[in-house]
């Protein structure tokens, strides 16, 4: 094509001359112009190569809806777009575009072996090649293919723009700033109603953008919404999907069409809600299918008089229209008026109105009715074509440099089918369009078939006489789909719409099929010899146009991704070198390594601390819920295994929390203050989902309890004091509680003063060690644990971490839920028994406990495991086997489900669950690993000081 | 994203806000050990799948905290109506 730019006209500005480069070489433009009217300007024909047969590409479009013209634009590091529409990227100084699909160059590109090839590569290739053998696909195939079949390369660096997001409430929403959607705004801002109108383009306007006779028109309009002060416009923004009750997602693209890199957000995504949506976004006009349809240089008419009147450029020197519409002859009268040479029309009807014949001969226009194009000469760029008349071979040949195809118009109703407003088929258009609405919305304009193009034609294909196997006739360009794939495809059998599109990859490409999903369905139903109706449509799904990730991610990526919590001490553990580990989103110090240790050598330290004298231990993520009220005993004693009503102010009770099932969801200890006030202990990450339970069972089974839940988790900063020199170093510091073993068991809690600050004072252990927990307001966690690390020096206090924890309460056989348990696992597989009150008439999962399959013999049951090696620590989530001699795949008897190096003990501890362990006791297992087979035996889980002589000082 | 009337708070808000619940009004038995195991299983496990009209439970988690009712649609996903617990089903 020799597109050149015309003398006058457009609403480019020709005194601000724009510099930028496609595939490394430089080109000039205007401020206004696309990549796409640029490139035209300066003589460009050659856009891209096609995704399968790496054809050369042209325009085929002006707008969102091009198939072809993918580019990259490169704005430095990490700032790399793939698979942007030329007609879409708007040309500012600097712009640096390449082309894609690719190489050496656009101009020679050794892929395009493939379009000779083509008879290897029919409908289906893929799927009927590439299968056999397996082991072909990771090294031969899949990368093959990528390199082959590819749109642009995916970016490689983390991208380092900002991405703004935010919500927007109005009444109206009107999407598509063309006349009937500016029409409709004009009116709607009269009424005060607040108002949202959003456009895709750089400006607003829509197709009268193309119309000079309507910009007069088109300045006052947006004079007049501009100025109103309920009125919001936004353009350069998409809105690219349509959900529940009229929310509307879009992005507006801030600063890509600006010279210089900011910080400033790129895009922003806004989340309308709308009160009533109504959607104006136009039709897309349709290509049509003949022979070398694909070749650069034929386009849709409409986007040549785009390129005409909006852009100033002309398309080629002389064009040639091919139509089954109207349309194209206005737009042809309108190019010519326009100064753009025109070759001839060629139409495939035998009639078309009068006025038409009248005013091509007025204008001097060759016209040629009953003929259709039956191929185009030409390889980078259209030389000329050939026409033949339609049932009767005699052919010609027009010279020409650029085809127009005029094939009707397409109503865009992709966002209406988004919100599941429903579709009627108009043969007349030959295209569905809106029916019956799914939400309050109302579709107006062009996208509902109301529109003064003139009438038309529907044709699946163009006649001509050549042989169909031998053609190539394009319906889906993006995806290199042709009239010869679909028919196929029924021949082979496929007979529903949604599975010929998925065997032929027609509409499947990143356009969603603007361009080709009607052609495909005409070509289907003639092929089917069926009605369009009766073979259904596919489905339109968000995005209209493809997003960046950027866009939606918005603000939620690296620190911002999700909430870390920290506690009050965490600032202290970050100071002292912790170790962190997240737990439910917590972050946690795991350990404290001195002097370089590594973790084992660190958490040997810390565990023999805790044993010898006194280790400390930020335990303040433990959830904790306060139950207060006249019923809350009872509550408790209905939600736990354990018995709760007896329990004696002042006193702790470990609880056991089954779901109604009958399996572990939590434990914990808690504690009652009072008769009406229970301070509850939950898991770390468990506090949320047991809250939600017990609200469920007070709200809605037992609501004539008195019963008040409240999450105090954050409330208290909680540190642990675990060794038998904890006492020791309490004491002092503590006013109005008597700390002697005979006033305050293990077990209890005591209300009173730590270092001048109220306390809630446990005296618990997870440790086995003589241990306190002490609470206190959040706010002075860290003075607190500062106060005692200075007064426990002494007793060369030790900070410990999670993983110490988890040693010294594997070493006392204490379970971790949701570690230990996995949600098959009942009080009697846990070995918790004790905990379960026999007397209780009922509490959440008691039933359960009595079905068949809990009381059955061969649950896996928790045990204790000593390897025969006893340096040996085995694989967490290991399986156990009883034989190691049976032939392989073995059968499993369970897997490990804690171990670690006890330096206390001076071995490997595990803890398992073995099908009937606890019947095992002493018995022989085997653990295959990767590095071979380990024996072990079947033990109590309780490891360390089994009759608890070291919690009762 | 739909939006759920909250009988609680009388309001509409989005979805986001809320938590499914599971299937509306099954009671807990007020003496499970009445039960027979086939009993309890259908209690348990046994929910209903329907096309169409479906009662269901949902809690405003990040508002009042409440449990209610709903009645929505399957296919459509469109709310019907939305009352408190302890309502008669609807
Ligand atoms: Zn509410």
């Amino acid at each position: 094509m020799s597109g050149y730019r015309l003398p006058a006209g457009g609403r480019i500005d020709r005194s601000k001359p724009v510099a930028f480069q496609f595939d490394g070489k430089r080109y000039q433009g205007f401020a206004g112009d696309t990549l796409a009217s640029a490139l035209l300007a300066n003589g460009v024909s050659l856009f891209g190569r096609s995704f399968k047969y790496h054809r050369p590409r042209g325009l085929l479009a002006a707008g969102s809806e091009e198939p072809n013209a993918l580019v990259s634009v490169h704005r430095g590091p990490g700032r790399f777009t793939p698979n942007l529409r030329a007609t879409n990227v708007e040309i500012h100084d600097g712009l640096n575009a390449s082309s894609q699909n690719r190489w050496p160059s656009l101009k020679t590109d050794f892929g395009a072996i493939n379009d000779r090839l083509g008879m290897f590569f029919p409908a289906g290739f893929y799927n009927k090649t590439f299968m056999w053998p397996r082991s072909f696909w990771d090294r031969l195939y899949e990368p093959a293919i990528r390199k082959m079949a590819g749109l642009g390369d995916a970016p490689t660096e983390v991208d380092p723009d900002n991405y703004a997001a935010t919500y927007a409430h109005c009444d109206l929403l009107i999407v598509g700033a063309g006349p009937a959607g500016l029409d409709a705004a004009l009116e709607a801002s009269g009424t005060g109603k607040r108002l949202i109108l959003i456009d895709e383009q750089d400006e607003a306007g829509g197709g009268a953008l193309a119309d000079p006779a309507l910009w007069p028109w088109l300045e006052r309009s947006m004079k007049a919404l501009s100025s109103a002060a309920n009125v919001t416009i936004l353009t350069r923004t998409t809105a690219f999907g349509y959900y529940h009750d009229n929310f509307v997602g879009a992005v507006q693209r801030l600063t890509d069409h600006l010279p210089a890199n900011s910080e400033a957000p790129r895009e922003k995504l806004w989340r309308i809600r709308a009160g009533e949506v109504l959607l104006a976004q136009g039709a897309i006009e349709r290509p049509l299918v003949f022979d070398g349809n694909d070749t650069p240089g034929v386009m849709l008419s409409s986007a040549a008089k785009i390129f005409a009147n909006r852009y100033g450029v002309a398309v080629g020197k002389s064009l040639a229209l091919m139509a089954v519409h109207d349309s194209g002859w206005h737009d042809v009268f309108a190019l010519k008026k326009a100064g753009v040479g025109i070759a001839a029309i060629i139409d495939a009807r035998d009639v078309v109105d009068e006025s038409l014949l009248a005013e091509a001969a007025a204008l001097g226009v060759a016209v040629h009715l009953n003929h259709s194009v039956i191929g185009v000469k030409g390889r980078h760029q259209v030389a000329s074509i050939e026409i033949c008349a339609n049932g009767n071979d005699v052919r010609r040949s027009i010279p020409c440099d650029a085809l127009l195809m005029a094939g009707g118009w397409t109503p865009s109703v992709h966002l209406w089918s988004h919100s599941k407003g429903s579709l009627k088929w108009r043969d007349d258009l030959g295209a569905y369009v809106p029916d019956q609405p799914n939400e309050n919305c109302r579709s107006i304009g062009a996208c509902s078939g109301d529109w003064d193009f003139g009438t038309g034609a529907v044709y699946d294909v163009l006649p001509t006489p050549k042989d169909q196997a031998r053609i190539k006739a394009f319906v889906d360009f993006q995806n290199d789909v042709t009239a010869k794939d679909i028919n196929l495809a029924v021949r082979e059998g496929f007979r529903s719409i949604e599975h010929i599109k998925r065997y032929t990859t027609n509409g499947m490409a990143t356009d969603q099929g603007k361009t080709s999903n009607l052609n495909g369905l005409q070509i289907a139903s003639t092929a089917l010899a069926k009605a369009v109706p009766d073979i259904g449509l596919t489905t339109f799904r968000p995005p209209y146009t493809p997003q960046t990730f950027g866009a939606l991610a918005g603000h939620a990526k690296g620190a911002l991704f999700q909430a870390t919590r920290t506690t009050n001490i965490d600032g202290w553990a970050e100071e002292n070198g912790a170790i962190f580990e997240l737990v439910a989103q917590w972050r946690r110090a795991r350990y404290f390594p001195k002097f370089g240790e590594d973790m084992h050598a660190a958490v040997n330290r810390e565990c023999v601390a805790v044993r010898n004298s006194v280790g400390i231990f930020d335990a303040s993520t433990l959830g904790k819920i306060e139950v207060v009220g006249p019923d809350a005993a009872e509550f408790l004693n209905r939600m736990y295994t354990n018995p709760w009503k007896a329990l004696e102010p002042g006193r702790c009770r470990y609880g056991l929390l089954l779901k109604e099932d009958g399996f572990i969801t939590d434990d914990g200890v808690s504690a009652r203050l009072a008769p009406d006030r229970f301070h509850l202990t939950t898991t770390t990450g468990g506090a949320a989902r047991v809250l939600n339970m017990m609200e469920d069972y007070l709200q809605t089974e037992w609501p004539d309890l008195n019963v008040w839940l409240t999450s105090t988790t954050e409330q208290y900063a909680v540190i642990a004091l675990q060794g038998p020199n904890a006492r020791k170093l309490l004491e002092p510091l503590v006013e109005g509680i008597d700390l002697s073993a005979e006033a305050f068991p293990h077990m209890a809690i005591r209300e009173g003063l730590i270092c001048g600050i109220p306390t809630r004072l446990f005296r618990v252990s997870f440790t086995g060690e003589l241990g306190f927990e002490i609470n206190v307001p959040t706010a002075y966690g860290r003075a607190l644990w500062e106060r005692l690390m200075a007064e426990g020096a002494d007793y060369g206090i030790t900070p410990y971490g999670t993983e110490t924890m988890h040693v010294l309460r594997a070493e006392k056989g204490f379970i971790i839920v949701g570690q230990d348990t996995d949600g098959t696992v009942t009080p009697y597989d846990a070995g918790l028994d004790w905990a379960v009150g026999k007397k209780k008439p009922d509490f959440v999962g008691r039933r359960s406990l009595a079905r068949p399959d809990i009381i059955a013999v061969g649950r896996r049951q928790l045990v204790g495991l000593l390897t025969e090696d006893p340096k040996m620590v085995l694989e967490e989530g290991a399986q156990i086997v009883a034989d190691p001699n049976q032939p392989v795949p073995m059968t499993m008897i369970g897997h490990v489900t804690s171990s670690y190096w006890s330096e206390t003990l001076g071995r490997s501890i595990a803890m398992a669950l073995v099908a009937n362990g606890h019947a095992m006791l002493g018995e022989t297992i085997y653990v295959p690993m990767p590095d071979g087979t380990h024996k072990a035996a079947i033990s109590s889980m309780v490891f360390y000081d089994p009759q608890g002589a070291r919690l009762h000082v | 994203m739909i939006l759920i009337h909250c009988p609680y708070c009388d309001e509409q808000r989005p979805e986001i806000e809320f938590a499914y619940a599971g299937q509306a009004h099954i009671a807990r038995p007020v003496d499970p050990d009445t039960y027979s195991d086939e009993e309890w299983e259908r209690f348990l496990f046994i929910r209903a799948n329907p096309r169409g009209r479906h009662h269901e439970r949902w809690r405003h988690s990040h508002g009042c905290g409440r449990f209610f009712n709903a009645v929505r649609d399957t296919v459509t996903d469109k709310f019907e109506t939305t009352y408190k617990a302890g309502e008669p089903r609807k």
